[in-house]
């Protein structure tokens, strides 16, 4: 019985129908596909090459497909950090007839960073705080918006370079529920599940000798249900003061402000007297940082890189001395000298290295570094060009880092 | 080991009027498999995640033994949400995939030896223990994702449709898994699905709700049996039951030239706001197939017969029964009526057989509200 394929995509691409969709995911040919997942995950999943790009296909039941295909769609119209889906493919046949198992389609995230991808370059000490400080900026940002995720871990997270942190994607949202809003018995139980699975996948590469013996995973998990809380606590927390000191209103946005989030409503009570007012966020926004770049120069980076561009736009306003001229003007100047200067003189096939934000994050650390070391301000024209040969050229590609083996990843070597 | 109870436990979700869950009273015996099924949005799930700590209880209570649990975190209620995430790690050996939440609990290694050794003696795992899970096929794999809430030893499984994202055949393989090792640890377990085959086959009991309501509680033999109402008739058995209205005179309902002569207590239970109806049900294997001569025999124009080796069923129209006709409905839509056959007797498509309920396996209800009619 020939196969009627029926595909549900808000913008499908006509290469889709090009993939042997009557062959078992398991058994698709090598030259088609991109890579083969790490780790053993409950579904079969490959990544394929379509059209210039990678997607993420998984073979899954055909009502938990169109579930979690609506469900990220809901989430990326939030603008909540997730992958964006593509479509679902059901209907499929082999030849001889028999029914094969429908599919999930997603864009691969470029410049993401599966977990164990970052355990086998040379670690930072303190890469693990900053993927649990990521993922706890996640968990806070999804359950804002009434996202209960069901089965929150590391593997199910991937991780983008932000500055010298990361921003953390969520990628499987085959668990999860959007709810109006969450009770705190979901946001408990959530937390608890993320900390379970995380010291588990830390054990797991202890097993495997990927991990410092001596590190004290249960600490970690321990670390990211503090870290969670201490957000949401300043997220949401009411506080109270006596109306003479209203100032605290604005120091309160200003404190969200610095830790990436915009007010986007403020309840404000007083009693009956009038002598005490208490003020509670009720509606945050995360990407304060980002929406201001964005505004500004229509760059769209992560919200640490986006501190760090706004930084060196501020540098060159002063330096320029042009604070008194309109923002925009000076932005405009900034991102046609220095910033696309900079990422164009990266010659092209290094470019898949890094994202350009990130690279010009990088650029501005070296250029501080050479100039402390030179005791002389160097030029960025300079500072690019050493960039390039003593940094970049040995830093692996991560435009399309997907689960081959820990093993056979490029470590970074010394120039 | 616990019991758990549901002592009128409303749930209402905010900016809506009817409560997802409406005053709920059950109580769940110790060591019990309890079904909580329904079709979608009737509250089975909701009812599961009060129990599980996640859904807030707006009003009632909800106690695990004797501890009101109402107000207690989820981590802290001593309950195990099953299979909600089976992913192994490749690097650890099963008995340390089994027992890993227990190391994180700080439990001394002896203690999570012998409680591993004892969940692989029970899943049939004991020669995998020290092997990777690489080495273990899906059903395997499949069971070492329950050795880990076995491990923990709660006092209540919770799991919410484990099954839905299984394909067919591993459905029902795990299904009869999943209740023979219920029934071997002995541990209260309240289980979700909008499958009433499912729930027929693992519950000792089964709640059936719809828009936020307990319908009925029973063994399913109970539900099958003695449905309380029109919507669990209609809901459990399948194919599905036919459910008709129909005028009453003279001591009989009138489905066409048809008489089926009701008994009187029955008679005597119609109410004026019924308005001379009666609600009358009928499996499709409640039915024998007679001569036309028989009294209260049905004649049924073939549409359809549908073989299954085993059972055959005969789907098909009324014959002569006008409106009557188009009152009734089953699993295979409106005015159609299912019949189960001698499979090597079948009818063929446009032949007119005749059919008879079987005495005893007529099922009446009110026509007004539903409500089960006693003979």
């Amino acid at each position: 019985m020939p196969q009627s394929l029926q595909i549900t995509a808000a913008a499908p691409d006509p290469a889709l129908l090009d993939l042997p969709w009557h062959i078992p995911l398991e058994e698709w040919p090598d030259d088609v596909l991109a890579a083969l997942p790490r780790g053993i995950s409950r579904h079969v999943v490959r990544f394929v090459r379509l059209s210039g790009r990678v997607i993420a296909v998984k073979e899954i039941g055909e009502t938990v497909a169109y579930r979690e295909y609506e469900l990220l769609r809901a989430l990326n119209r939030l603008g909540v950090p997730s992958v964006e889906p593509v479509g679902v493919i059901t209907g499929r046949r082999a030849p001889d007839g028999e029914r094969l198992e429908a599919v999930l389609v997603t864009k691969h995230l470029q410049f993401s960073l599966p977990y164990r991808a970052l355990f086998s370059q040379t670690l930072q000490p303190d890469t693990i705080t900053r993927l649990i400080d990521a993922l706890a900026v996640l968990m806070v940002r999804l359950h804002l918006t009434g996202f209960y995720w069901g089965d929150v871990s590391l593997s199910n997270t991937l991780f983008r370079r932000d500055a010298e942190t990361f921003a953390a994607y969520l990628v499987d949202a085959e668990t999860g529920d959007l709810h109006e809003r969450l009770s705190d018995g979901q946001r408990a139980y959530d937390l608890e599940v993320a900390r379970v699975n995380i010291i588990g996948e830390l054990m797991d590469l202890e097993a495997g000798e990927l991990l410092e013996s001596d590190t004290d995973t249960v600490a970690i998990g321990g670390a990211l249900v503090e870290r969670y809380t201490e957000l949401w606590d300043t997220l949401t927390g009411a506080e109270q003061f006596e109306t003479g000191e209203r100032w605290r209103v604005a120091a309160r946005i200003e404190q969200l402000n610095r830790l990436g989030f915009d007010v986007g409503e403020l309840d404000i009570t007083t009693d009956v007297d009038g002598t005490t007012v208490r003020i509670q966020p009720k509606v945050v926004d995360a990407g304060h940082h980002s929406r201001r770049l964005m505004r500004l120069t229509g760059l769209d980076v992560q919200e640490n890189q986006a501190r760090r561009l706004l930084n060196d736009l501020d540098a060159y306003r002063a330096a320029t001395d042009r604070q008194g001229e309109d923002e925009e003007f000076v932005a405009h100047d900034w991102l046609t000298t220095v910033f696309e200067p900079a990422v164009r003189a990266v010659p092209r096939d290094m470019r898949g290295k890094l994202e350009p934000a990130q690279m010009f994050h990088e650029l501005l650390d070296h250029r501080w570094y050479i100039s402390s070391e030179q005791n002389r301000d160097v030029p960025m024209g300079e500072a690019v060009a050493s960039y390039v040969e003593n940094v970049l050229r040995s830093r692996p590609d991560e435009k399309a880092v997907l689960g081959i083996e820990t093993g056979t990843l490029p470590r970074i070597t010394g120039p | 080991m616990a019991t758990v109870t549901y002592d009128h436990a409303s749930r209402v979700y905010p900016g809506t009027e009817r409560p997802a869950v409406d005053a709920l009273n059950l109580h769940i015996e110790d060591g019990e498999f309890l079904v909580l099924v329904g079709p979608s949005g009737c509250g089975k799930s909701t009812s599961l995640r009060m129990l599980a700590g996640l859904e807030d209880v707006n009003s009632g209570r909800i106690l695990i033994g004797d501890r009101d649990v109402t107000d207690v975190q989820p981590k802290d209620r001593d309950i195990a949400m099953v299979f909600q995430n089976y992913a192994l790690y490749p690097h650890m050996s099963v008995a340390d995939n089994m027992g890993f939440a227990l190391k994180i609990a700080g439990t001394p290694k002896a203690d999570i030896r012998k409680r591993v050794e004892e969940a692989a003696k029970i899943l049939d795992l004991t020669e995998y223990l020290d092997r990777k899970p690489k080495a273990l096929s899906g059903g395997q794999r499949q069971r070492v994702a329950m050795g880990r809430a076995i491990v923990r030893q709660p006092q209540v499984f919770l799991m919410d449709e484990p099954l839905s994202n299984l394909d067919a055949k591993l459905r029902v393989q795990t299904r009869t898994q999943i209740a023979s090792l219920q029934r071997r640890l002995g541990v209260t377990t309240v289980y979700v699905t909008h499958d009433q085959t499912e729930a027929l086959t693992m519950g000792d009991r089964i709640a059936v709700l719809k828009d936020g309501l307990l319908q009925q509680v029973g063994t399913p033999r109970e539900m099958y049996d003695r449905p309380a109402n029109v919507f669990v008739a209609g809901f459990i058995g399948s194919p599905a039951m036919n459910i008709g209205s129909f005028q009453v005179a003279d001591g009989a309902a009138q489905l066409g030239q048809t008489r089926i002569p009701l008994e009187r207590s029955v008679v005597g239970a119609i109410r004026p706001e019924d308005k001379g109806h009666i609600t009358i049900g009928f499996r499709p294997e409640s039915l024998d197939v007679v001569s036309q001569a028989q009294e209260g025999a049905i004649p049924v124009k073939v549409v359809l017969v549908e073989e299954l080796g085993s059972d055959a069923f005969v789907y098909g129209e009324l014959v002569g029964a006008g409106a009557a006709a188009r009152e009734i409905h089953s699993g295979a839509g409106d005015a159609q009526v299912i019949v189960r056959v001698d499979p090597r007797q079948v009818p063929m498509k446009g032949d007119t057989i005749w059919v008879a309920i079987r005495p005893g396996e007529r099922h009446v209800f009110s026509a007004a509200n539903g409500q089960r009619i006693d003979v």
